[in-house]
């Protein structure tokens, strides 16, 4: 006889899956298990079916599929004998769910079962029924379950009860016939029929006004007896846990107190007394006491305010804080989040306690205490505890820090009384936790430095002792970077000191090697190298003895890889060298921050920000620094990082204004500027940004753009400002982008053919562009690129990247392959697809980057395309 | 309502009884229980007894070498859901005599009914370990 066949008794399975050693032993046995009982089940196997069954919930428990069983748990089912209904049942409710229609064929017999003779079969309906039905079969058998409410049996009347509430959630209509008969359980003796009795009602009351109402005239006094009857009942065996008579029909009898009191003051008044003596009298030595208690408090909590009881609930729960049990604690500060909006004075009674346990080992207890004083911070108290959680945050853990961090940079921006304050908080944040410290916090402080005019000097200094002190959290490191930047100048002549401050000295020299420092450190990411970049131009004008060396470091990022700080450190290098005059109007000093904009922009810009945030660009710096040019074919170019700036330079404002018109008008407005070579004019601050709500249609450029800061002489109204500054600087701004501009277009082509050009040639490749446009969008252009290898060696891992400036959307199509043999024997075709949104105002301009494996070895080319056709 | 599902869970991390009141899929059965074990597991004796996890909270309790975890609605009372798998324990301890692992692994099927006598639906039904038991030993005696 086969070992495995339906014969193997449960245990003997359990065993050989017990003695397995490995997982794909395991697999094994339970494969051939299946495979006989699936054998079984299709012999039609009457005797070992219920064993099979048994075999198969393990199966299932341990987590394989047990589809072919289903049937099995119906036919059994069907059955006469108990043991084998009992299984079947059982079978049903765990290998089944709602959702199968299976379910359906079951309702017959359930419907006979409710009806039998045995009530123990009856019972094993009901409770299959509450468990899994669905609301068809609800509907269906409702009638029989409202019957069997009023049953001999207790055991049926409890389990029809809960099933009661399983019909009542699936079939909301079907409750009004279910009030009635409640009211008459709710006076059983019963415990078990009183219990689920109780459980009915408060799915009833949530369910209806009409029955809350009800329930609330008729039953309130008889609950309270009830309640009173639990609670001075002598020594009952059967229920007692720990010395209390059931526990959880206490606790049940309190919820439901609660409901009914919940909004209504009479009710309330009734349950006054019982619920002082439970509070009271309840031993609080053993859980079981102290889960009533919890109950108690709770009820207190939420029904009519009864000034006495409230300071009793409070009172509990200040000695549950101090007990040593974590769960009774951590179910107190639980508590005492809903007590704070209740009564705040009380609780801030138990402040220091609270406080204690936001540094508890316990990680659970931390969040909750966390949360707790969150809420229990105003006015008189935000400085003491703004110190402890600062203290605390210097030696949390680090996954406790980002939350802690975050909950205190929060408290600090609501309720600082004073800037300095505010300015020092956030300092000391940033040197302890500076990484976990989200982007639009620290731009906040930035608005807050600007404002606080009389605070420049004193902020700077205090940055530079930290930044000398460890520079290691980013963050710190990029507000010193702009700070230092800004007002280097405070900095070195100890301008603007205040009363509490020792001068230090700082020379120049000094300033720039923090920020040479910065930009050289090997963990630097991009937005603060970039940052660095910006400092060095306004420090190279602030102090123009260091110029040259501020040149050196500048040119050094010239052949950086990124094309941010490439394009940056060109750009400037250039001012630096030739364009002296222009120099100091364009580094001064920022103006005002608006701070009522800037908050309300950021509210609005929630959204906005999640969708910037998402796609990764921090105001056209791409903050994947390791390879922002692979991003642009992960989102198909939908925010390509910088390109090759477009040739308008005198139409940017224009550019500026042009909110709407491309799909991320604040990007394309700053960074348009960027490419313009204006950038150095609207990105002094060059930090990210949220973009601002599309709906901003009004001229102020300031409105455009949060960062979008235009560093000009102190002029009254920033919008006029821009225009003649612009005027005068784009006549500069020509000569800077000698270096970029692109070659003037090819002959223009009228016709909506466009003929192939070769786009790109070195001497191993060649590129070429086909192009072809659909009639209708002539935005659109289908671009076919062909590959083709000059050399004779063949090139592997071939990929092909590109590039375009804002106003074009480009999406790249799979390459044909990836390998392109030598000596152009097949050349590999892909498929591009640019919209132009500025269609016939600007052409195309791209930039590519190709990356092939030659002899094991990687080459990269690079280049720009700038010979498209006009009008494509 | 209330309870949502109730997980044994021996120290290497084996389910041995698992109960669920709502529907999910057996991956997504398979995910949850990896995760909450982890959690619980790595928790040291001091710690309290309530864990976050998600949308609700996970109430656990050792006993040698069986973790009980009992996942929760967020409005549920936790003490008493402690008492509950006390209560649980209790039960089967009287039924089987000193219940171990092995007993709850080899008489699953009983495990399972008294399981279902105490909570349906979610919601608690009886605490009175007679009454629980009561059926149970009638089937024992009738098979």
């Amino acid at each position: 006889m086969n070992p495995f066949s339906s014969g193997t008794r449960l245990r003997d399975m359990i065993r050989a899956i017990r003695a397995c050693k490995t997982a794909a032993e395991e697999r094994a046995v339970i494969r051939k298990e299946c495979a006989s009982i699936r054998a079984a089940v299709s012999d039609n196997d009457n005797d070992y079916r219920h064993r099979n069954l048994a075999k198969l919930m393990f199966i299932h428990m341990l987590g394989y599929p047990t589809h072919f069983g289903q049937m099995e748990c119906l036919k059994l089912i069907a059955a006469p004998g108990f043991p084998e209904k009992r299984i079947g049942y059982l079978g049903l409710m765990l290998l089944l769910d709602e959702r199968q229609e299976v379910l359906m064929l079951v309702t017959n017999s359930l419907k006979q079962d409710l009806n039998h003779a045995n009530q123990y079969i009856v019972g094993l309906a009901l409770c299959a029924l509450g468990n899994i039905c669905s609301a068809e079969m609800a509907r269906d058998l409702a009638p029989e379950v409202e019957r069997l409410l009023q049953f001999r049996d207790p055991n049926i009347r409890k389990k029809a009860a809960l099933c009661s509430i399983r019909i009542v959630k699936k079939v909301p209509d079907l409750a009004e016939n279910f009030v009635n008969p409640v009211a008459s359980l709710l006076k059983e003796k019963h415990h078990g029929v009183l219990l689920t009795g109780i459980q009915l009602c408060i799915e009833l009351c949530n369910h209806s006004e009409e029955a809350l109402e009800y329930f609330r005239k008729k039953c309130t006094e008889g609950l309270v007896k009830v309640l009173k009857d639990v609670v001075n009942s002598s020594y009952a065996p059967e229920y007692d846990i720990s010395g209390i008579a059931d526990p959880f029909l206490h606790i049940r009898l309190l919820h439901l107190l609660r409901v009914l009191g919940h909004g209504d003051a009479d009710a309330s008044d009734s349950m006054n007394d019982i619920l002082a003596q439970v509070a009271t009298k309840t031993e609080s030595n053993k859980n079981a006491g102290n889960a009533i208690l919890y109950e108690c408090v709770e009820t207190i909590m939420s029904i009519e305010d009864i000034s006495g009881l409230r300071v009793l609930a409070i009172n509990i729960l200040g000695r549950f804080l101090s007990n040593r049990d974590n769960n009774i604690r951590y179910v107190a500060l639980n508590m005492l989040m809903k007590a704070v909006s209740v009564d705040d004075q009380a609780v801030q009674r138990h402040r220091t306690t609270i406080l204690e346990c936001v540094k508890d080992s316990d990680a659970s207890i931390r969040k909750r205490a966390l949360e707790l004083i969150y809420l229990l911070v105003n006015e008189s108290n935000v400085k003491a505890l703004t110190k402890e959680l600062i203290d605390y945050l210097q030696v949390s853990d680090q996954d406790f820090k980002g939350d802690l961090t975050a909950k205190i940079c929060s408290i600090v921006e609501k309720l600082s009384p004073d800037k300095i304050w505010y300015i020092d908080q956030m300092l000391k944040v940033l040197f302890e936790a500076g990484n976990h410290v989200k982007d639009e916090v620290w731009h906040a402080l930035i608005v807050v430095i600007t404002n606080a005019s009389n605070l420049h000097g004193y902020t700077v200094r205090l940055l530079y002792k930290a930044i000398q002190k460890s520079a290691d959290q980013e963050t710190l490191v990029r507000v010193a970077v702009w700070c230092i930047g800004e007002y280097g100048d405070m900095l070195v002549n100890n301008i603007g000191m205040l009363n509490l401050e020792d001068p230090i000295t700082v020379t120049e020299n000094d300033a720039v090697d923090v920020v040479e420092t910065a930009i050289k450190h090997h963990s630097s990411d991009l937005t603060t190298r970039a940052m660095c970049l910006i400092a060095l131009l306004k420090l190279s004008s602030r102090f123009p003895s260091c110029s040259q060396r501020i040149k050196d470091i500048v040119t050094q990022s010239k052949g950086s890889l990124l094309l941010e700080l490439q394009q940056r450190s060109i750009e400037f290098d250039s001012i630096i060298e030739k364009h002296q005059n222009i120099r100091s109007a364009l580094v001064e000093r920022m103006p005002v921050l608006d701070e009522a904009t800037f908050s309300g922009r950021k509210a609005g810009s929630i959204l906005a920000a999640a969708v910037s945030t998402s796609l990764n660009s921090v105001n056209g710096v791409s903050t994947s620094a390791a390879a922002p040019l692979v991003d642009l074919l992960d989102l198909g170019a939908d925010e390509p990082a910088t390109a090759a700036p477009t040739s308008s330079g005198g139409n940017f404002l224009q550019d500026l204004l042009d909110v709407g018109t491309s799909p991320f008008p604040s990007q394309s407005g700053t960074t348009q500027a960027q490419k313009n070579g204006t950038d150095v004019l609207l990105d002094l601050l060059s930090i990210g940004s949220p973009p601002p709500e599309n709906s901003s249609s009004a001229p102020d450029i300031l409105s455009l753009s949060q960062d979008n800061k235009i560093s000009v002489s102190p002029l009254d109204s920033l919008s006029s400002a821009t225009a003649p500054s612009v005027q005068a600087s784009s006549t500069a701004m020509m000569d800077l982008l000698d270096g970029f501009d692109p070659s003037p277009p090819p002959t223009k082509d009228n016709g909506t053919a466009y003929p192939p050009i070769v786009a790109f040639e070195s001497s191993s490749l060649r590129l070429m562009f086909n192009f072809s446009k659909q009639s209708g969008s002539p935005q659109v252009t289908e671009i076919v690129a062909n590959f083709t290898n000059k050399s004779s060696n063949v090139y592997t891992n071939f990929i092909f990247q590109a590039a375009v400036p804002k106003f074009l959307q480009l999406h790249l199509e799979p390459a044909s392959s990836n390998t392109l043999p030598g000596n152009g024997n097949e050349s590999i075709t892909q498929k591009l697809r640019v919209t132009n949104s500025q269609h016939g105002k600007k052409s195309m301009v791209m930039r590519i980057r190709i990356s092939y494996k030659l002899n094991n070895k990687d080459v990269l080319e690079e280049g720009q395309i700038s010979n498209f056709p006009r009008d494509l | 309502m209330g309870i949502r599902f109730i997980l044994m869970v021996n120290k290497q991390g084996q389910t041995r009884l698992a109960q669920y009141f709502e529907y999910l899929t057996l991956e997504e059965r398979r995910t949850l229980e990896g995760e909450i074990v982890r959690k619980c597991l790595a928790r040291n004796e001091q710690q309290c007894s309530f864990v976050e996890h998600r949308t609700y909270k996970i109430v656990y309790r050792r006993y040698a070498s069986l973790f009980f975890l009992v996942g929760v609605d967020n409005e549920e009372n936790e003490l008493a859901i402690l008492e509950f798998i006390h209560l649980l324990v209790e039960t089967m301890d009287r039924h089987f005599g000193n219940v171990c692992e092995l007993d709850i692994m080899f008489h699953l099927e009983k495990a399972h009914f008294m399981l279902e006598e105490m909570v349906m639906n979610g919601c608690i039904v009886e605490t009175s370990k007679a009454n629980i038991l009561a059926p149970i030993q009638l089937m024992d005696k009738t098979s």
